[in-house]
């Protein structure tokens, strides 16, 4: 089985539209991952109609039993989260403070706080339009703990490959390098990275190419929007050949890529023509450089 | 005051909103901009500055000491982590999956994990004028950015003199690192796009904000593409949106190149011009 995850450092550079082309062209052939699991957005161009959905329970939150409770202060004295605070006559928590490491439990003399398990969020198995078995979740508002939904995420989209005989899975990640990010790349055999051609791109790319590195996974680049400013495409390009990267295409600013949003559609329904035929021809690369991989 | 710039998705416009209202205030304002995108700061791309200091930001981690530890296994069991593991006669400490709450290290009865510092990224501080620019930055590989978000906050509080106006650079999404950059803030403006994954990741940017009580408004950017059901479910919200920042190949183009917008493009700069009063009003109290 293999895994390809495609990721950006920086957002909006077009991760989530590409996926999604790249899922559509597949179909059965790939089960889908959105780890993008703070703002997941994939099933709106993928239209999954959903047929599990389960909890997701991760973390832990303090709970001051006030019954027990004597008001000694020991816990908000030792809490490095500033989430206890005594307010109208007694010791509360914080819950957006609070970290679940459960080192105010461990010190109460009365035994009065105890740490609760913590939903934060759900996770769901759907069928897409395309054929695709997508797993996607959501995590709860402001919740912690990201990364291991999107282990998560990915462990059942492997189990649902495993079950069906499906070789390949298709991963979205999230933008930046943290702990979502690092998630998704775990046990990955391809990254493809999206990028533009701004300052900003290139800055955020060149980050999450360290990172890619740091797990030797190889990798390569679409660069959309090429034509924004084709002196930074070609400093891209120049990165990506000094990083040994390979370029899999250079694709222009073209409004379809809204219009085909706007719509509920993949570029590759929307657009028949040369931009289809270009991502079309990237994903192929793509699979050519799997199958042709050692792993 | 103090005004963060978040979004739920990212690539709507917050580092280009941020810097260029940074920028435009500190011709009438003492300013501060913090980046609080320590996962991939941009802001310092489009702002320059006098170097002020840089240096190293740490969290603190345990560190064994084998000569005192009695292998009783305490840190073990009460870390919620698992960044303390003992493997026979060995403490493990991963400093990658602490969260630095002290724990092992205060409750070790023979005082054999005392906390070090562990270096997690930089800070860099600039300062043009009436500007200064605080950056962020983590360190690659590192997981956690709450601890780096956190003390680039605390650094900002601590300049004097304090700013009228302090703008956090905020990173996207909706989960811990989000609710870091904009508690305590208060005010947060919202950048999306009117497309349906910027309606999408808005609600939930909204849904946070509500949840954590924050003030906040909408500045939809690249007005003009996609549709408009971002202006109709601000409106069915009773959301203010503060300023529409027109679709224009030019401002794409100059932020391309790391340069600000608003002394280019006119139409930006009304938009700035209505997003200052509306913060201007609200710091005196009058708009919410």
């Amino acid at each position: 089985m293999k895994e390809v995850v495609i990721i950006s450092g920086k957002g909006g550079t077009g991760k989530t539209s590409l996926t999604a082309s790249f899922a559509v062209l597949e179909g059965g052939n790939t089960v889908v991952a959105d780890c993008d699991v703070d703002a997941a957005d994939l099933h709106l161009l993928l239209e999954p109609k959903v047929i599990q959905t389960d909890d997701f329970f991760s973390g832990k939150l303090a709970v001051i039993d006030g019954d027990k409770c004597t008001n000694c202060g020991l816990c908000a004295e030792r809490c490095r989260f500033d989430a206890l605070y005594f307010e109208r006559g007694q010791y509360r928590v914080d819950p957006l403070n609070c970290e679940g490491c459960g080192y105010c439990s461990l010190v109460c003399p009365e035994h009065a706080i105890f740490m609760e398990e913590q939903n934060v969020g759900v996770w769901r198995i759907s069928n897409t339009k395309a054929g695709n078995i997508m797993v996607d979740a959501a995590l709860g508002i402001g919740a912690e703990n990201s990364g291991k939904l999107v282990a998560k995420v990915k462990q059942e989209a492997k189990k649902i490959a495993t079950q069906k005989g499906i070789d390949l899975i298709l991963v979205d990640g999230s933008p930046g390098i943290g702990c979502p990010v690092i998630s998704s790349l775990s046990g990955a055999d391809f990254v493809v990275l999206v990028t533009e051609p701004t300052l900003s791109g290139l800055h955020d790319l060149k980050r999450v190419c360290d990172l890619v590195k740091q797990f030797k996974i190889s990798a390569g680049c679409i660069i959309n929007k090429f034509d924004i400013n084709r002196l930074v495409s070609e400093q891209i390009r120049a990165f990506l050949e000094e990083k040994k990267i390979l370029h899999i295409a250079s694709l222009p600013y073209d409004e379809s890529f809204i219009q085909a949003l706007t719509m509920g559609q993949t570029i590759v329904e929307y657009d028949q023509n040369e931009l289809c035929g270009t991502i079309r021809e990237s994903w192929h690369q793509v699979k050519q450089v799997l199958n042709n991989g050692k792993k | 005051m103090k005004i963060a710039v978040a979004s739920g998705k990212g690539g709507t416009g917050k580092t280009t909103l941020a810097t260029n209202l940074a920028h435009f205030l500190a011709h009438s304002y003492r300013v501060t901009i913090a980046d609080l995108d320590v996962e991939e700061p941009d802001s310092r791309l489009f702002l320059s500055g006098e170097p002020v200091e840089e240096k190293e930001m740490v969290k603190m981690v345990p560190e064994w000491v084998a000569e005192k530890c009695i292998l009783c296994g305490d840190c073990q069991k009460r870390c919620n982590f698992n960044a303390v593991i003992q493997l026979n006669t060995i403490i493990l400490v991963f400093p990658e999956l602490c969260h630095s709450c002290y724990a092992c290290s205060e409750l070790c009865p023979e005082s054999a994990l005392p906390m070090k510092p562990q270096k997690i990224g930089m800070l860099e501080h600039i300062k043009n004028n009436t500007l200064d620019v605080i950056e962020g930055r983590l360190d690659i590989g590192q997981e956690q950015a709450v601890p780096l978000i956190a003390k680039t906050k605390k650094f900002v509080n601590s300049l004097h003199p304090h700013p009228d106006f302090t703008i956090y650079d905020a990173p996207p999404g909706t989960s811990c690192p989000v609710i870091e950059a904009t508690k305590e803030v208060d005010l947060v403006i919202l950048v999306t796009e009117p497309t349906p994954f910027g309606l999408h990741d808005l609600k939930l940017a909204v849904e946070t904000m509500r949840k954590i009580d924050r003030n906040f408004a909408v500045v939809i950017n690249r007005e003009g593409t996609g549709n408009d059901h971002v202006a109709r479910y601000c409106k069915k919200e009773h959301i203010p949106v503060i300023a529409k920042i027109p679709n224009q190949r030019k401002i794409a183009e100059l932020y391309s190149r790391g340069e600000l917008i608003y002394p280019q493009v006119p139409e930006f700069k009304e938009q700035l011009q209505k997003i200052e009063q509306y913060i201007v009003e609200f710091s005196q109290g009058g708009a919410k």
